[in-house]
């Protein structure tokens, strides 16, 4: 059997039918070689297609060889708006089980048949895209020569003509073991060839890049195959459908297609496999191939027979696995309306279509949520590719793996639990590389409050390590060839992104902890043009916490946090300024919200260190809790012009905390507060604000106990039950025993028995100062003793 | 009193009639150049009869209007259903024309779409099963002529489709007589010592409610009965102004209103003010809005505008204006009168006014109080 000519194996990328169309036709006509579309530098990686721990999906990567040190990715600015054009460029090419490019590398590898890629090569590929700014196409797709095709035929969904009118005629004969000959096996790429003909003379190339790029590609594909043709006989050439014109005979002169393939820019670039996802080969992620249901196809390319019904037994067992009850009847009647389905809607075969809307009415009673379900489980997927050991690696990955053997953290998938001693280095750099790893979105850790000790120096995580990350680390690559500079290059994307203050705030914490310097200028400046354009103080004050911690454990961490002072600094200053305004015409809501950024702010300033910051801050707090209610706006709590009761009541707290407000002056101010000329209701969120969280004070200022005690007892019936509530709440806060030492010191009020008065007995400096030394020297302030 | 006192034709003084009287032309035009076979016991083939539904033309050229608009897939599943002889659930909120394609299934796959049992918390068991005629029975004793036939056991022998509008609002109890005439198609009676046999083509179509679903769970026996369809509500202004003129103007024809230049524009209002206080948000997605408590389903939309039409008619000028169908627009919309309130006068006041062009109707919306 002699083949004058080459035989064009016209394809869908990710067809399953095509697959099998190209199976049969492989073992029926045996070429001497097969010809497949994708880069010619990955010919020296077929023979590990062959290998028995090569379990697909996996793709072919391509990466510029020596990219990731020439480009700093931190000296991207936030200002540019395409960060990952900045970064290494690579190339994938995913392909599943199902793929007819997989199938014919497979029989390749099994048959001993060479095999020869035969498109673009990807250096030039790269090269190009770097010149011309431009996202490699993973899988080129010009115009959608089947949408054009499945038109004419009346159909609006381009995947369903392609399943009617080829893939469920061509799978009927294949059983194996049925021998198919030539002709019958070659037959539908006939067809296919002459109806892309006809397509692409109605559709002429397009002038410009696009019309460019396939030009090259289709010259590349010609020359290949004119060499292939004279070294053997029998040559099968393996292509999208919309290259078979191409190809055919009579071939163009080849000096015409040399001449185009001439002085094409070219970098170096390696070339592997790697383990790829069928999550990640639906169309809607990233490096996607398109596929929409790479689950299905898969289901339909492995399913012995009866694909319907044993598509619906593994939807019920998905049902069946989270507790819904499906029965053997369901499976049956699903099946049934399926094929019912087919019918009126005249088709041979039920497809995805049908068999998801029986799984819809009859499994899922309706219910969008379990057919969600059955989407993300079965039509998607959750198969995960394999590469063999002997793979080459990709850069970031082999940094990650030398990382992981010199920190001794092997990843291991079972979870544990770690404390780092940030002191150590080895454990400094383990959290580095897990924080770092979080930036790149995976969740190798996951940070646990702390369990051991209070020092800010250890860190807890609980490690697990799963399958996946091994993609994602792949892709994760795309940002640089390390950990670190891929990390770099990661924040830098997202602080261009980020949507509010609060978001570049929690980045610069994430950055420092992961200790990236390269990535911290330009986290900076994103983050002083967000302060100087955010008007909302609330946002102001959700930002500054993150900051003050990230400038506290700088120390422990060895970062230089000069520039980062400076802006924590001047969002103090933004803060304190716009304060009086956001502190007033609040509801209950508002006002409870208020309070957590004032108590966060509050708690920031104290981890600060920074005196001026603080004098500032409590002068700004110092006005505003004195501002006097006037009679005025007796009416509404929240009226404009004065903080909300539950906010004056927490400032002139935190005022005496801090020692700024004596113990006289509150009480005053309490009194007044507390007196009938002002609402019930205000009066006691000005006490909730006051009182809340700490039940010492009371417990310890019976005059302040009696204070309360007093207003308590002098509310009208009429408001009282409005105030009870308010008043439960402020005390529900407090320990058990602060609330019984409250209540047994309320019993005793005014009846003198029992308790001393605080401050009664005058304290006796002698015998008080040897301790406070030694308190002084535990908390580490040199100038005592 | 002779028929010349009552009407010129009985036919045109009923004030609705069936579907399959209604649209007997069109029936007749899809049955004579149905080709494909159909299910035993159908009238019509199942590609006939999602042309009935979705509308089309015949292989003859005969125009076939529309009944449902929207989604083409749901009546596919519906037909489908049907044909493998399951039971069909229509499930959706009030308005999403549940009982209007039950309705049509039945009269273009069995010819008669009167078989229909109400539900509601008092339905009985006879209303699925049978009853008798006491005077008979006690006269006579059991006997097939003291039987008092169900709709569902009339269906049953007739080998056509009967209907149970409001599933889940008939008591667990009596809902459960229909496992048996479901699952095994049959009805014993045990008072005859006999039982009646479903004819090829019998079938059950069921609407329940969606937001009732606690009233009364279908038993999950028979849930396992039925293939369940949610009907949605209409997914874009467009289409829900498509659906609301096509019904208005029909209603229009069968209530005699005197002919009314179209009102696009004013429809497209109603719809549009149905649509973002349903929704909680503007079309613009720009703002968030409260909802009322009620379901504003497109049905009440069509009785808002068919409302203003009467109105328009009957006291206006002769055309539909932004007065006629605020009326009907805030009885639609304030169903409590409390809290339904608050909502639409935020509506008036934030939305409506702002808007461009309705200046006329945010007078006439704010004047009635």
């Amino acid at each position: 059997m002699v083949m004058a000519t080459p035989m064009l194996l016209g394809v869908r990328h990710h067809g399953p039918g095509s697959a099998r169309a190209v199976r049969r036709a492989l073992s029926a006509c045996r070429p001497e070689i097969v010809l497949v579309e994708g880069p010619p530098e990955a010919d020296p990686l077929v023979d590990l297609a062959g290998h028995e721990d090569m379990r697909a999906p996996v793709a072919l990567l391509g990466y510029a060889a020596a990219a990731g040190a020439a480009r700093a990715p931190g000296a991207a600015g936030p200002s540019r708006p395409n960060v990952r054009t900045a970064n290494q460029p690579v190339a994938f090419w995913p392909l599943a089980e199902f793929s007819p490019e997989w199938q014919a590398i497979r029989w390749a590898a099994a048959n001993e048949v060479p095999v020869r890629f035969i498109d673009l090569p990807v250096a030039v590929r790269l090269a190009i895209d770097s010149v011309e700014h431009q996202r490699p196409v993973p899988a080129g797709i010009r115009v959608d020569p089947i949408a054009a095709l499945a038109e004419a035929a009346g159909y609006d969904d381009p995947e369903r003509w392609w399943e009617d009118a080829i893939e469920h005629r061509l799978s009927d004969a294949d059983a194996p073991g049925t021998d198919v000959d030539q002709v019958t096996a070659l037959a539908p790429f006939a067809a296919i060839a002459e109806a892309m003909r006809a397509v692409r003379a109605s559709n002429p190339p397009q002038p410009g890049p696009e019309g460019l790029d396939q030009e090259r590609r289709e010259a590349s594909m010609r020359r290949a195959l004119r060499a292939a043709v004279k070294e053997y006989d029998r040559v099968a050439v393996v292509c999208g459908a919309w290259h078979v014109p191409a190809l055919s005979d009579p071939l163009p002169p080849a000096n015409a297609d040399a001449s185009t393939l001439r002085g094409l820019p070219k970098i170096r670039v390696t070339m592997t496999w790697v383990p790829w996802t069928h999550a990640r080969m639906a169309s809607a992620l990233g490096y996607g191939a398109g596929v929409s249901a790479p689950g299905w196809y898969h289901h339909l390319f492995t399913a012995p027979d009866h694909p319907v019904a044993r598509w619906l037994v593994r939807a019920a067992a998905v049902l069946r696995r989270n507790g819904t009850a499906v029965s053997s009847d369901h499976v049956i009647e699903a099946t049934r309306l399926s094929e019912t389905l087919a019918t009126v809607r005249g088709r041979p075969l039920a497809g995805l279509a049908e068999v998801t809307e029986a799984a819809r009415a009859v499994l899922c009673d309706g219910d969008e949520l379990r057919l969600a379900l059955i989407n993300r489980r079965l039509v998607v997927g959750d198969r995960l590719g394999r590469v063999p050991e002997t793979t080459p690696g990709v850069p970031i990955v082999r940094d990650v793996s030398a990382a992981q053997r010199r920190l001794r953290l092997p990843p291991d998938p079972l979870p544990r639990e770690i404390d780092l001693d940030l002191r150590r280095e080895i454990d400094l750099e383990r959290s580095r590389l897990l924080h770092r790893l979080l930036l790149l979105g995976i969740e190798w850790g996951q940070t646990l409050p702390q369990r051991r000790g209070l020092g800010t120096f250890w860190e807890s995580w609980r490690l697990g390590w799963q399958p996946e990350f091994a993609v994602d680390l792949v892709a994760a690559g795309t940002y640089g060839t390390t950990v670190p500079d891929a990390a770099a290059a990661r924040v830098a994307e997202l602080a261009t992104a980020a949507a509010s203050l609060a978001d570049v705030t929690t980045l610069v914490e994430r950055c420092l902890l992961a200790d990236l310097a390269a990535g911290l200028p330009g986290l900076l400046a994103a983050l002083r043009e967000r302060v100087a354009l955010d008007h909302d103080v609330a946002h102001l004050m959700e930002a500054l916490p993150a900051l003050a911690r990230t400038l506290r454990y700088g120390d422990v961490r060895n970062t230089d946090t000069g520039a980062l002072r400076e802006a924590a600094t001047g969002l103090v200053t933004r803060i304190c300024v716009g304060l009086p305004g956001a502190l007033c015409g609040l509801d209950e809501r508002a006002a409870r919200a208020m309070r957590e950024r004032v108590d966060a702010v509050h708690a920031s300033i104290g981890l600060l260190d920074d005196a001026e910051a603080a004098t500032r801050w409590r002068e700004t707090l110092g006005s505003l809790a004195a501002v006097e209610r006037t009679p005025s706006d007796r009416t509404a709590p929240g009226a404009p012009g004065t903080p909300h009761g539950l906010l004056a009541g927490r400032l002139n707290r935190l005022l005496l905390d801090g020692g700024v407000l004596d113990a006289d002056e509150a009480r005053r101010r309490m009194r007044l507060t507390l007196t009938i000329g002002v609402p019930a209701e205000y009066a006691a969120a000005w006490v909730e604000g006051f009182l809340a969280g700490d039940g010492r004070l009371l417990v310890h200022d019976e005059r302040l106990l009696h204070l309360v005690d007093e207003w308590i007892t002098s509310i009208p019936q009429a408001s009282f039950t409005e105030v009870l509530p308010l008043l439960r709440r402020t005390f529900s806060g407090y320990s058990a025993p602060e609330r019984r030492m409250i209540g047994e010191r309320a019993a005793h009020l005014g009846r003198g028995g029992g308790y001393e008065q605080p401050g009664a007995e005058p304290i006796d400096a002698d015998r008080g100062g040897p301790m406070l030394v030694t308190v002084a020297r535990l908390l580490g302030w040199p100038h005592a003793g | 009193m002779t028929e010349a006192d009552t009407g010129p034709d009985p036919a045109s003084s009923i004030q609705r009639r069936h579907a399959e009287d209604e649209y007997a032309a069109e029936l007749a035009a899809l049955a004579a150049s149905d080709d494909p076979p159909r299910p035993p016991g159908w009238k019509l083939s199942p590609a006939a009869v999602i042309t009935y539904l979705l509308g089309g033309t015949t292989e003859a050229g005969t125009p076939i209007t529309p009944k449902y608009i929207g989604q083409r897939r749901l009546m596919e599943v519906a037909v489908a259903t049907l044909a493998t002889d399951r039971a069909l659930l229509l499930l959706g909120v009030p308005g999403t024309a549940k009982t209007w394609v039950s309705e049509h299934l039945a009269a273009a796959i069995s010819g008669d779409s009167s078989l229909l049992v109400q539900g509601t918390a008092g339905t009985p068991e006879e209303a699925i099963r049978y009853g008798w005629n006491y005077a008979r029975l006690l006269a006579e004793g059991p006997s097939a002529a003291a039987l008092v036939e169900s709709p569902v056991l009339r269906a049953m022998s007739r080998g056509s489709l009967a209907r149970v509008e409001e599933l889940t609002r008939i008591p667990s109890d009596v809902q459960d007589s229909l496992i048996t005439i479901l699952s095994e198609k049959t009805l014993p009676i045990p008072e005859l010592g006999g039982e009646r046999l479903a004819r090829k083509g019998f079938n059950v179509i069921a609407t329940a409610n969606d937001r009732d679903r606690g009233v009364n769970e279908l038993s999950s026996a028979l849930r396992r009965r039925f293939n369940t369809v949610v009907l949605p509500v209409p997914s874009n202004v467009d289409e829900e102004v498509d659906i609301v003129s096509r019904r208005v103007a029909a209603l229009g024809r069968s209530l005699d209103l005197p002919d009314l230049p179209p009102a696009a524009d004013e429809i497209h209002r109603v719809v549009t003010v149905f649509r973002e206080l349903r929704s909680g948000m503007t079309e613009d997605g720009r703002s968030r809005l409260k909802s009322p408590s009620g379901t504003l389903s497109t049905a009440e939309a069509i009785s808002v505008v068919t409302g203003g039409w009467a109105l328009a008619a009957h006291f206006g000028d002769g055309r539909l204006r932004a007065a006629d169908i605020a009326d009907g627009m805030v009885g639609a919309v304030v169903k409590d009168p409390a809290s339904d309130r608050i909502v639409w006068q935020e509506y008036l006041e934030t939305v409506v006014r702002e808007r461009e062009g309705w200046r006329d109707f945010y007078r006439a919306a704010r004047d009635i109080r």
